[in-house]
């Protein structure tokens, strides 16, 4: 169930043989670099090499249908707000005024077509990173991976408890609410608003407690192991750094580079071809 | 961490509670209308957890809950709102030693104490932190994000006061009251 939540599915291709560590380097460099980013070139750049990736690792269309069509739906909604709010924030980012089409307060301008072109490309860029980190990369490895990125390893050891324990409370989550709901608490659509609140706090009132509990059992059993005796640990899950694994930390290096060499062309953050 | 490293208990709840923000975040949650924005339920959870667990651990149960959940339903998580949420698990944990929940005594003061506090923490968080985070990191227009910041402190300071509210009388009323032993005579 552990894997069936996070999507991992268990493949044999060069991804999926490199260590944790360096696609969680690659991922959070290139996706903080390509948030920061508001260089069209670059950020097709980094689009297209994360589909590269995407079609190397063997991912099928139907494992990620649904998490596309989320974003997909977010996206559109964020960047309709934007315009409905804010139709002028392009010429004021870009200096410029190039009215499309239209008068007044919501004329359509080039600058902001291209500013919201801008944010929906950095929206998605990503998220093949991502996809691609979820499904090729075993959940019990992930601990290991944060660990040798230089996290603690008692923080570490907190997130694979959260990966471990995500399905339980997750079933414990469904019975209560069975139960609860048997009961005449109503948290579906059914329910008025304030029926849905009380609904939920009845639910989670047992949840939360018996979690409680759980936290006293689990951390005497680690007392009695000796948990946090010394100051490093091994991790049953870590794979060893191959080639690959150096040519992925050298190729997340260069990309940052890159991603940085670009801020300097542009003089800021902002690619602007209206000058 | 800071001087003393974390204890097992810290480590165990701040692995449960990241689970428990994951799930509530994920599957109780009531839109609100606007996006990003939900009457969250998982900040009535951060509220108490941080109370009874202290602020490292409500900071890291908060930013980690929060990224997990974005990570896995989005792809990307939207990092000035999960940084907003792990100032609210460390906001909250503040009061840790204030509040003596341990003690089985959640009086009114307590009461009026905690949410004075949490409307506190989450105007900082959802009004100032949230809508600064992501107009300077993903450069969004101010009036959209101020709004989106406004609502957010409107919901979360509702699940943080009545949910949290709720779960710390009743944890609090499960303990025994201090000072309720007697020596017989």
């Amino acid at each position: 169930m552990n894997n069936n939540l996070f999507g991992y599915d268990h493949q044999n291709t060069w991804i999926h043989r490199l260590s944790g560590s360096s696609k969680l380097f690659f991922f959070l460099l290139v996706s903080i670099i390509a948030m920061v980013s508001y260089d069209t070139r670059f950020i097709c750049l980094v689009l297209v090499l994360s589909l590269v990736l995407l079609q190397q690792s063997h991912i099928k269309w139907a494992q990620i249908r649904l998490v596309v069509k989320l974003i997909v739906a977010f996206s559109l909604l964020n960047l309709v707000m934007i315009y409905i709010f804010s139709p002028e924030n392009g010429v004021a980012i870009y200096g410029t005024k190039h009215v499309i089409f239209g008068s007044g307060f919501y004329a359509l301008t080039q600058e902001q077509l291209f500013y919201e072109i801008n944010l929906a490309l950095k929206y998605f860029v990503t998220v093949p990173l991502a996809l691609i980190f979820l499904i090729t990369t075993n959940p019990s490895e992930f601990a290991a991976s944060l660990n040798r990125l230089g996290v603690s390893y008692r923080i570490s050891y907190s997130v694979s408890l959260a990966l471990r324990y995500i399905p339980d409370v997750q079933n414990d989550y469904q019975e209560i609410s069975r139960a609860q709901q048997a009961r005449g608490y109503e948290i579906s659509k059914k329910g008025k608003l304030m029926a849905r609140l009380t609904g939920a706090v009845h639910i989670i009132m047992p949840l939360i407690f018996t979690s409680i509990a759980k936290i006293d059992t689990i951390s005497q059993a680690m007392e009695l192991r000796r948990f946090g005796r010394n100051k490093k640990r091994s991790w049953y899950m870590q794979r060893p750094m191959t080639k690959n694994d150096d040519l992925v930390w050298v190729a997340t290096i260069v990309i940052v580079i890159i991603g940085g060499w670009f801020f300097h062309i542009d003089g800021s953050r902002f690619f602007n071809p209206f000058k | 961490m800071n001087r003393k490293h974390l204890s097992i208990r810290t480590v165990v709840a701040i692995g449960i509670g990241t689970a428990i923000v994951f799930l509530l975040k994920r599957w109780v949650s009531i839109p609100s209308g606007v996006p990003n924005t939900n009457i969250d339920t998982s900040y009535g959870f951060l509220g108490f957890a941080a109370v009874l667990f202290g602020p490292i651990a409500g900071l890291f149960m908060g930013f980690l809950g929060h990224a997990l959940t974005d990570f896995t339903m989005y792809g990307m998580p939207w990092w000035s709102w999960v940084i907003s949420t792990g100032f609210v698990g460390l906001g909250m944990g503040v009061l840790h030693n204030h509040l003596g929940i341990e003690d089985g005594m959640f009086t009114t003061k307590k009461m009026v104490l905690y949410n004075v506090w949490q409307v506190l923490i989450n105007l900082i968080a959802w009004s100032l932190i949230a809508p600064m985070g992501d107009i300077l990191i993903y450069a969004e227009p101010a009036n959209k994000v101020f709004l989106q910041g406004f609502v957010s402190t409107i919901t979360n300071s509702l699940s943080t006061g009545v949910i949290g509210t709720i779960l710390l009388a009743s944890y609090a009323a499960t303990k025994l009251k201090k000072g309720s032993l007697r020596k017989e005579d």
